[in-house]
């Protein structure tokens, strides 16, 4: 089924959650809602649902309009960040309520929810109740029993903000491999950029309850629409500064930007893997502070001549790595910048290739 | 969370501090207790059941339970329907009506009573519309049902109020998004995770009642045989210097505290096990 929202709009006590927000997700897509907390995507996945009414603006469902139904008559499957499960149940009845509600049999129902108990890895756990599984199987069980009424949307809410990392990267891949076979139109929310892009075929960025850019995650990486995607968006050095000489001027790093006159204000984005700091004989115009390892990556922060910090990353055993160390003097080569003309514009320029002076 | 685990006194200091809260609170809660079961067998199982064959001291403790009963059930109901609207509603008011639900708890029962008699009784607001159906209200048992179901509604109330907040909403959107209806809801998931708060407050509530005086005393007037409870017999017979019936009936009501008591005491393990 697909789902077509329509200039949603939403207020909380005076504070804009949503606004006006369109979008479409095609039957048997799964799409990331990615932004930081408080930005508005829970809210959306929420109204489509019908778990919060929107102040304005349109929901439809295979082209039938949605937004007047109740949640209960939406035929959508929701899965809650704290997994809401039925805690005076086991976990075969708590699969198993949405067959119940819709009158399925006895018969028919026990042989759903035990399919779904080997689906999700969670043979044998049926009689347990709630309060006995780990962290990652309660989470299962709340996939099964949404799924279970056999849903025509999915909508998952920070699914894997409750457990730790190492059960979230389990489940990532095994939420888009039942995906793969189940095929249901999904949604799911998530601050975690990681999770977005590993998980989903389209990404929808949110930010200030604005939807920002959306596209496949080598689009949302390649070409960022806007300024807070390309800082959002993998870490990334940011400065505001304005144009002198035909170039952005970063402390002692010079990068040259064509179209824009002398004296405008502007932003640059460089992420951290887009560009490289070097060591030579010729000394440097730039100081390492620190280096940090961080498991395949080491993160190096150096400060340019002139006051400003600058960060970059390598892998850990790259051979760019050799004699960067703290106090060392070095050069900073970038190979990718963004520059936004001023604060608040929503377009680009062209990313800029640039050398360093 | 973090627990602490109780530990052992390990100074004068505190050894001296749980002492104080020991002596204090077997003097004030106790010793008057034992007082009573003293008094009332003091001169034997006879007198003690003799008691019981005067009807008004019978028809006394009837009453009491009647109402007791009458409360637990119509406030449970209530309780829970208002604790619901309190916490699953946003609405205009809700928290003036939040705060007057305390009214009962913050107010006197004489106060109460004389309120209630300000209505229904002789010249009463209400009075005239109460003759008219042919119903009588003060002095009589609806009189004290009325007072009794007043100054026992915020104990139910409060206690599911109380589990709700902290069961949070997240079940009951899930059932929703499961296609079940706000009966079906209530009936499959509220309603099994309230249930130890319900008793809890379905308990307090029967406490209550059966200890209520002043607000039945001042809109029933004690009248013997008939709007006579339990409490206001004890008054009655204390006054009239039959100390041997004030005292029996008395232990009727200590035993059934004990009762009250030991209930309490598991519904709150059950609850705290279950939140």
């Amino acid at each position: 089924m697909s789902i077509h929202v329509r200039n949603l709009t939403k207020r909380f006590n005076g504070f804009l959650a949503v606004d006006d927000v369109s979008l479409e997700v095609g039957t048997g897509e799964l799409v990331a809602f990615l932004g930081p907390s408080g930005s508005g995507k829970s809210t959306v996945l929420r109204i489509i649902a019908g778990l919060e009414t929107a102040d304005a603006g349109e929901v439809w469902f295979d082209g039938e309009r949605a937004d007047h139904l109740h949640a209960r008559s939406r035929g959508v499957g929701f899965v809650f960040q704290h997994y809401a499960l039925f805690r005076h149940m086991t976990v075969a009845d708590n699969i198993g309520f949405g067959l119940d509600v819709q009158g399925v049999g006895r018969q028919r129902r026990r042989q759903r929810v035990s399919d779904l108990l080997d689906l999700m890895g969670l043979q044998g756990l049926g009689e347990r109740y709630p309060g006995q599984l780990s962290g990652g199987q309660r989470q299962r069980v709340a996939l099964a029993r949404a799924l279970a009424p056999q849903p025509k949307v999915l909508l998952l809410d920070e699914p894997f903000g409750a457990v730790d990392a190492k059960v979230r990267e389990e489940l990532r891949h095994w939420l888009r491999r039942l995906h793969d076979e189940v095929h249901v139109t999904s949604i799911f929310v998530t601050h975690d950029q990681e999770e977005a892009f590993a998980v989903a075929d389209r990404v929808m960025v949110v930010n200030r309850g604005r939807l920002e850019q959306w596209g496949s995650p080598d689009e949302i990486l390649d070409n960022p629409g806007t300024e807070f995607v390309a800082r959002f968006i993998g870490e990334a050095n940011v400065y505001e500064t304005v144009i002198r000489d035909g170039a952005v001027h970063v402390g002692a790093l010079a990068i040259p930007v064509e179209g824009l006159a002398e004296g405008d204000p502007v932003v640059v984005v460089v992420r951290f893997y887009d560009l490289k700091f070097w060591r030579d004989d010729s000394g440097g115009f730039a100081t390492v502070v620190r280096t940090t390892t961080l498991g395949d990556r080491v993160k190096v922060e150096a400060v340019i001549d002139g006051g400003e910090r600058i960060f970059s990353q390598f892998p850990r055993r790259s051979s760019l790595l050799r004699g960067i160390e703290p106090g060392c003097r070095i050069h900073i080569e970038v190979t990718l910048a963004r520059v936004f003309p001023h604060l608040e514009s929503t377009r680009p320029l062209a990313p800029i290739l640039a050398r360093a002076a | 969370m973090r627990s602490y685990a109780p530990v052992r006194p390990g100074s004068i200091g505190q050894w001296l501090i749980v002492a104080v809260v020991v002596l204090y609170l077997g003097m004030i809660l106790l010793l008057p207790v034992s007082a009573i079961v003293v008094q009332a067998l003091k001169a034997g199982v006879g007198p003690l059941l003799q008691t019981f064959d005067d009807p008004a001291a019978v028809h006394g403790l009837r009453l009491s339970f009647a109402l007791a009963t009458v409360a637990m059930l119509a406030n449970g109901v209530v309780g829970v329907a208002a604790a619901l609207v309190l916490t699953r509603h946003r609405f205009l008011g809700r928290r003036l009506l939040d705060a007057l639900v305390d009214l009962p708890l913050a107010v006197s029962p004489v106060m109460t009573g004389l309120a209630f008699l300000l209505l229904f009784g002789r010249s009463g607001w209400l009075e005239s519309a109460l003759d008219a159906a042919g119903w009588k209200v003060a002095f009589a048992f609806p009189g004290l049902v009325v007072a009794t179901l007043f100054v026992t509604f915020p104990f139910t109330l409060r206690e599911v109020a109380y589990v709700l907040e902290e069961l949070g909403t997240d079940e009951e959107e899930a059932a929703a998004t499961l296609g079940a209806s706000p009966w079906h809801t209530f009936v499959r998931v509220t309603l099994p995770n309230i249930r130890y708060g319900l008793g809890y407050g379905v308990v307090l509530t029967t406490a209550r009642a059966l200890g209520e005086f002043g607000a039945v005393l001042v809109l029933g007037g004690a009248i013997s045989g008939h709007t006579q409870t339990a409490t206001t017999f004890i008054y009655n017979a204390l006054e009239e210097r039959q100390e041997p019936a004030a005292y029996s009936v008395a232990l009727v009501l200590a035993l059934a505290s004990v009762l009250v008591l030991a209930a309490l005491e598991w519904l709150k393990r059950r609850r705290r096990k279950e939140l």
